[in-house]
C-alpha cells in the first residue's frame, strides 16, 4: 500500500526550483522541455505520463468565489507579493509544503466532475505563476478531460505564462490591487506595470477575464486610485465580470499563528456606503460591478 | 368568480344529487368531465389518471399568487393559537375521556368563516386526541406529563376490558429483547404508540368517492370466498370487513362537516377537500410515529387545471386552497410521552408531501401545483409541517430547480430525495413516508422500527457482551479482548458475532411488534385506501454509522490503546496517531462504512420475517443521535462516552476536513440497494459560502444538489444560516416562532428543541466552504 517510488522524483519536474528565477524575465521550462524530450526520445509514451510535481498549500474541494459555478479550487505556495490583507500568509515567499504531481491533482478532481460539471479547476495561491509549469501541465490534462479551468492570479509574474499555456486557461481571474504605482507597491511591495501588461496582453488574446479589486479603507479607497482602475478595466476588452471585494480580516488569526504583523488590525471592513461610492465610480467609467 | 365556488362549508352541490336515483352514474360522470379515461375508469388506479391527465409545467414561479386576504386572517388566527400552545408548555388541550377515532368528535374549526378546507382531529384546532390503542399505560403517562389525567371510567375499560398494542408486545418480548432495550442497543421501538409509515392513497376518496371504494373492498371480499381456510385467510377476510367499516366511518365524519363524499369530487376544492378528509380520518384514528400525506400536487393540479379553464376558479384561489390545506398539515398532533419527545423531538409529525420527480415515460411530475405547495413556505412562512421533500431528478426542469434552491435557501424547509435512485425500485407513483422512505402509494407499507447502534455492539465485541456502562451482561457472553491495543482482525472477528446477535434480536422484536400492532391497533382506513395485495417491507436501521466506520479505520491505521476500569471493563481508549475519518471521499474509510452497512442488512436478510415482509434498512437518526451518543460509552475512534453521534448517514461533526463536497460523496457512496429505506445526509452551510449573491447562492446550490444526485446520493436535507442566528434563537426563543431546521430527514421548530438538542445542532458541522 505504501508508496515507495523514490522521494525525490518529484523535483524531476523543476517547478519547485524555478521559483528562484523569478524575477528572470523568463521562467524556466525545464517541466515542458521535460515533456517534449520525453516526447521524442520514445514516441510510445504519451508526454501526459511524465510526472510534473508542485507545492501545494491546500485544496478546496469545491469553492464557490473563484470562478464560476462550483470549483475544485488547487492553492499553490509560494508568492512574491506581500499583500498587507493577504489571507494566505503562510502561502509567501518560495513555493514550500506538501508535493503533489499533476497527475495525482487531476486524478482527485475528476472525483468530483459532477459536482464541478458547470464550474471546473481554479488554481490560486500563493501565486500560480511562480510554479507555471506545474500550472500549465494541470491545466492541460484539465483541458483533456474537459474541464473548464481559470487562474488566479495577481498578474506580477504574467510574463511566464506561454501563450501555449493560456491557451489552456479558461478564465483568468485577475487581482488589481491599484491603479497607482506607489499605493501598488504600498500595498503589494512589488511593482504595478507587469501586472497592467499582463492585462493588455489577455485583452488582445480575448482572453476571458474577471477583474478583482478589494476595496481597503485608507489604503486603496482614495478616488483617483479606484477611478484609475476603473479606466484601465474600460480600456480592456475581454472583461466579463468585474468584482469590487470588500476587504475582510479572516486572515487576522494566521498571522498570530505565524508571529507575522498584521498590519490592518485598525482597519475596519468597508461599510456599504463606501461599497457603493466605490461601485458608483467604476460605473461612471462604464464598468458594471458585482 | 369566486360566486360559482361554495364559501361556507354548506352541504355541498352534490350532497343534494345523493337521493337522485341511480345515483352511481350521473355524479360520476360530471365529476370526471373533461379528463381523458383509461384504466382509471375501470380500476382503482391513480397513477393512471395522473399520467393522463396532468400538465406538466417547466415555466418559472413568475405566476404564483400572494396570499389572498382570508389566508392572512386565518393565518393570523392560527399563529395566536400556536403562540398559546407554546406558552401552555407544548399542549394547549387534550381529551381525556373520549377515545379517538373517525366519529368520535363533532366537526371543528379554526374560524369557519374562513376556512376553505375544514376538519380538524378533534372538535377543537390544537385539541390533542386520545388513542389509547397502542398502550393505554403510555396515553396515560402522556397525558400526565401534560398534566392531565385519563378519565377513571375510560382508564377503566381499558385496565380491565381492553388488551392494547402495547400489552399484546411486553406479553411476547424474548429476555433478550428486554435486556436489548433497556441497555439501549436497540432503541425508538414503536411498542407503545402507533407505527405509521403507512400512507393511505387519499387521492381515491377524491377521484372516485368512497361509495366506490367500499364497492371495491367488498368485491375483493367476495374474490377470496372459496379460497382454502388458513390463518392469513381468515385474518384478510375480517381485515376486509373492517376496512368497508372505516370507510363508512370515513362517509360519516364528513357528514358532520356538511360534504358528502360518497361520490366523487367534481371540482378543485373538492378534491382537494375529499382527499384531507382522508388523510384526517387516519389522523383521528392513528397516532403513528409518521403520518405522511403521500403525493398529492399533481392530482390536485388536474383539478386546478380545468378549473380554471373553465373559468371557476382564479390563480388567487387555487393558491388559497394549497395555502389553508398546509394550514392544517401544519396543526397535526398527538399526545407523546417525555421519552417520545426526547427522541423525536420538536413534535414532529411527519407530514410529508412529495413534489416533482419525473415519470416513466421521461415526462417530469412537475405542475404549477408542486411550485403552489413550495409556495406556501413564502405564504405563510416557514414551518416544519409538512415535511416538503422534493424528488429531484437530473431532468427535473431548470426553472424548478432555481424555484426549490430559492425556497430552500431562503427557508432551510425542504429536504431533497433522488427520484433518478429510486425510481427504478418503486415506479413513479410513490410517496416518502416520514423522512425518507419510499413507498408506492396505495400499494406498499412498512413495518418500521428503532434503530440497532452499530457502535455500541462493537464495544460489546470488546466486552465479551457486557455493557460498557452498567457493566451487566446483554449479549451472550464471549471471551472479551484483552490486549492492551486493539487489533482490527480480532475485534472484527468479535464485532460481527454480535452483530449476529443483535440482527436476530432486533428482528424478533420487530416481527413482535408488527404482529401486534396488526392485532390489537390496525390501521383500517390507511388499509382502505390501499390495493387488496400490499407490499410489506420490514424497515430496520442502524445508528452509529459514522462512529463505527471511523473506529475500524482508528484500529486500522493508527494504534487504538483500550484504557479499562477496575472491573476490567473496557471504559475509554486512547487514540495514537492519525486515521482516515469517514466524510473525505477517501475509499480507505469510506469503504468500511459501505461494507458495516452490507455486512448489517445481509444478517437482517436472513431473519424470518412476519407476514412475508421484505427487510430493508436505512441510515438514519432523527435527533435522537443525541440520545443514542448518551446511552453510548466512550468509542475507539476517539470519541468520549455520551458524545453525540453524527445524525443519519452524516460524517461526525468536525471530521469532515475536505469540506462539504468530499462528505458529500463521502455519504453518497453508501449503497442504496443495502438501504432502500434511506439513506439520510443532512447538510449546513451558511450563506456567504455558496456565493455572494442571490443568483449564484441559487446557482451553486442547484450544482451541488444534481452533483450530490449524480453520485448517487440519496436523501439529502439543506440548511442555510449562520450559526449565530442559531444561538441568538436560543437566547431568544420570541424573536424566532417560525425558525425552521432541517435535520435527518424531517424539519423541527428550532425553539420546540431542547437546550441540548439545540446545542447538538449549532455544533454539527457547518460548512463555511464546500
Amino acid at each position: 500500500m505504501e508508496d515507495r517510488r523514490p522521494s525525490l522524483a518529484p523535483f524531476e519536474c523543476a517547478s519547485g526550483i524555478s521559483w528562484l528565477s523569478h524575477y528572470s524575465a523568463k521562467g524556466t521550462n525545464r517541466c515542458e522541455r521535460r515533456l517534449a524530450s520525453a516526447h521524442e526520445d520514445a514516441s510510445e509514451s504519451p508526454p501526459e505520463s511524465v510526472p510534473c510535481s508542485g507545492f501545494v498549500h491546500s485544496i478546496e474541494t469545491c469553492g464557490t468565489v473563484d470562478g464560476p459555478g462550483l470549483r475544485y479550487v488547487l492553492f499553490l505556495s509560494g508568492c512574491p507579493l506581500r499583500c498587507q490583507y493577504c489571507h494566505n500568509p503562510d502561502a509567501q515567499g518560495k513555493p514550500h509544503g506538501e508535493i503533489r504531481t499533476s497527475e495525482s491533482v487531476i486524478e482527485d478532481v475528476v472525483k468530483y466532475r459532477n459536482f464541478i460539471r458547470r464550474g471546473g479547476i481554479t488554481i490560486s495561491g500563493g501565486e500560480p505563476m511562480m510554479q507555471n509549469e506545474f500550472v500549465h501541465d494541470v491545466f492541460r490534462r484539465a483541458k483533456a478531460e474537459g474541464i473548464h479551468t481559470t487562474l488566479d492570479t495577481s498578474g506580477f509574474l504574467g510574463h511566464r505564462a506561454s501563450d501555449e499555456m493560456l491557451e489552456s486557461v479558461d478564465l483568468v481571474l485577475l487581482d488589481i490591487k491599484s491603479s497607482d504605482p506607489q499605493t501598488y507597491r504600498e500595498t503589494t511591495g512589488v511593482s504595478l506595470q507587469p501586472t497592467l501588461d499582463f492585462a493588455r496582453r489577455l485583452s488582445d488574446l480575448g482572453k476571458s477575464m474577471w477583474i478583482r479589486f478589494v476595496l481597503v479603507p485608507g489604503l486603496t479607497d482614495d478616488e483617483a486610485n479606484v477611478r484609475g482602475v476603473a479606466k484601465f478595466v474600460a480600456g480592456l476588452t475581454s472583461v466579463e465580470r468585474v468584482e469590487v471585494l470588500p476587504f475582510h480580516k479572516l486572515g487576522e488569526s494566521k498571522y498570530e499563528q505565524l508571529g507575522m504583523r498584521y498590519q490592518l488590525s485598525d482597519t475596519a471592513a468597508p461599510s456599504p456606503e463606501q461599497m457603493a461610492s466605490c461601485r458608483q465610480i467604476f460605473s461612471e467609467e462604464g464598468v458594471t460591478t458585482r | 368568480m369566486s360566486t360559482t365556488l361554495p364559501n361556507a362549508p354548506a352541504v355541498s352541490t352534490l350532497a343534494n344529487s345523493k337521493n337522485n336515483e341511480p345515483k352511481s352514474d350521473i355524479p360520476q360522470r360530471d365529476a370526471w368531465r373533461q379528463f381523458r379515461l383509461g384504466n382509471w375508469e375501470n380500476e382503482i388506479d391513480v397513477r393512471d389518471f395522473i399520467q393522463k391527465n396532468y400538465t406538466p409545467y417547466a415555466g418559472d414561479d413568475q405566476f404564483l399568487a400572494d396570499p389572498t386576504e382570508r389566508t392572512r386572517q386565518l393565518w393570523d388566527e392560527l399563529k395566536d393559537l400556536l403562540e398559546q400552545e407554546r406558552q401552555a408548555g407544548g399542549v394547549l388541550d387534550a381529551d381525556t375521556i373520549v377515545v379517538g377515532k373517525l366519529t368520535s368528535h363533532g366537526p371543528g374549526y379554526i374560524n369557519r368563516d374562513l376556512e376553505q378546507i375544514v376538519g380538524v382531529q378533534t372538535d377543537a384546532p390544537l385539541k390533542r386526541a386520545m388513542l389509547p390503542y397502542g398502550g393505554v399505560r403510555i396515553a396515560q403517562k402522556a397525558l400526565l406529563a401534560h398534566g392531565r389525567e385519563m378519565d377513571a371510567a375510560t382508564a377503566d375499560i381499558f385496565a380491565k376490558h381492553r388488551k392494547t398494542h402495547n400489552d399484546g408486545v411486553f406479553d411476547c418480548y424474548t429476555a433478550d429483547i428486554r435486556k436489548a432495550r433497556s441497555a439501549g442497543i436497540v432503541t425508538g421501538l414503536p411498542d407503545g404508540y402507533g407505527r405509521g409509515r403507512i400512507i393511505g392513497d387519499y387521492r381515491r376518496v377524491a377521484l372516485y368517492g368512497v361509495d366506490r371504494l367500499i364497492e371495491d373492498k367488498k368485491q375483493q371480499f367476495h374474490s377470496i370466498e372459496s379460497h382454502a381456510f388458513s390463518e392469513s385467510w381468515v385474518r384478510e377476510r375480517e381485515e376486509l370487513q373492517d376496512q368497508v367499516r372505516a370507510l363508512a366511518d370515513l362517509k360519516k365524519m364528513a357528514t358532520a362537516y356538511g360534504f358528502d363524499i360518497s361520490v366523487p369530487a367534481t371540482n378543485a376544492r373538492e378534491a382537494v377537500q375529499w382527499t384531507y378528509f382522508g388523510y384526517l380520518g387516519a389522523i383521528k384514528e392513528q397516532n403513528g410515529a409518521a403520518m405522511s400525506f403521500g403525493r398529492v400536487s399533481n392530482f390536485f393540479d388536474i383539478y386546478f387545471e380545468r378549473d380554471i379553464a373553465e373559468g371557476t376558479l382564479t390563480e388567487a384561489e387555487a393558491q388559497e386552497i394549497i395555502d389553508h390545506l398546509v394550514m392544517k398539515m401544519r396543526i397535526v398532533r398527538f399526545i407523546r410521552t417525555p421519552d417520545y419527545d426526547e427522541l423525536f423531538s420538536g413534535d414532529p409529525t411527519w407530514v410529508t408531501e412529495s413534489i416533482g420527480g419525473v415519470g416513466e415515460d421521461g415526462r417530469p411530475l412537475v405542475t404549477k401545483t408542486s411550485f403552489r405547495m413550495l409556495h406556501t413556505l413564502t405564504n405563510l412562512g416557514t414551518a416544519p409541517e409538512p415535511n416538503l421533500t422534493v424528488l429531484w431528478s437530473q431532468d427535473l426542469p431548470e426553472a424548478f430547480k432555481d424555484f426549490c434552491a430559492k425556497v430552500s435557501i431562503s427557508t432551510s424547509s425542504i429536504q431533497y430525495e433522488n427520484d433518478d435512485l429510486m425510481r427504478p425500485y418503486w415506479g413513479d407513483d410513490y410517496g416518502i413516508a416520514c423522512c425518507v422512505s419510499a413507498m408506492r402509494i396505495g400499494k406498499q407499507m412498512q413495518f418500521f422500527g428503532a434503530r440497532a447502534n452499530l457502535a455500541k455492539a462493537m464495544l460489546y465485541a470488546i466486552n465479551g457482551g457486557r455493557d460498557e456502562k452498567s457493566g451487566e451482561q446483554i449479549a451472550p457472553p464471549m471471551e472479551p479482548i484483552r490486549s492492551e491495543y486493539l487489533d482490527l482482525w480480532e475485534l472484527d472477528a468479535k464485532f460481527d458475532l454480535v452483530m449476529d446477535w443483535l440482527a436476530e434480536t432486533y428482528v424478533k422484536a420487530l416481527n413482535i411488534i408488527h404482529y401486534m400492532h396488526d392485532k390489537y391497533s390496525p390501521e383500517h382506513l390507511m388499509f382502505a385506501l390501499h390495493d387488496r395485495e400490499i407490499y410489506r417491507t420490514m424497515a430496520t436501521g442502524i445508528a452509529g454509522l459514522s462512529v463505527a466506520a471511523d473506529s475500524l479505520s482508528a484500529v486500522k491505521n493508527a494504534r487504538v490503546r483500550i484504557i479499562r476500569n477496575d472491573d476490567g471493563l473496557a471504559v475509554d481508549y486512547e487514540v495514537e496517531g492519525d486515521y482516515p475519518a469517514y466524510g473525505n471521499n477517501d475509499d480507505a474509510v469510506d469503504s468500511i462504512a459501505a461494507d458495516l452497512m452490507t455486512r448489517f442488512m445481509e444478517k437482517v436478510r436472513r431473519q424470518p420475517m412476519y407476514r412475508d415482509s421484505v427487510p430493508t434498512q436505512s441510515v438514519l437518526t432523527i435527533t435522537s443521535n443525541v440520545v443514542y451518543g448518551k446511552k453510548t460509552g466512550s468509542t475507539p475512534d476517539g470519541r468520549k462516552t455520551d458524545e453525540p453521534f453524527a445524525p443519519g448517514a452524516n460524517p461526525m461533526s468536525g471530521r469532515d476536513k475536505k469540506g462539504a463536497i468530499a462528505a458529500m460523496a463521502s455519504v453518497a457512496k453508501m449503497p442504496y440497494d443495502h438501504a432502500q429505506d434511506g439513506i439520510s445526509y443532512t447538510f449546513s452551510i451558511v450563506p456567504d459560502a455558496l456565493g455572494k449573491d442571490s443568483q449564484m447562492r441559487q446557482d451553486n446550490l442547484v450544482n451541488l444538489l444534481d452533483g450530490y444526485f449524480a453520485e448517487t446520493g440519496h436523501h439529502i436535507n439543506v440548511n442555510v444560516f449562520d450559526r449565530e442566528t442559531l444561538r441568538d434563537a436560543m437566547d431568544h426563543p420570541e424573536k424566532y416562532p417560525q425558525l425552521t431546521v432541517r435535520v435527518s430527514g424531517y424539519a423541527v421548530n428550532f425553539i420546540k428543541l431542547t437546550r441540548e438538542q439545540q446545542l447538538d445542532v449549532i455544533n454539527r458541522t457547518f460548512h463555511s466552504v464546500i
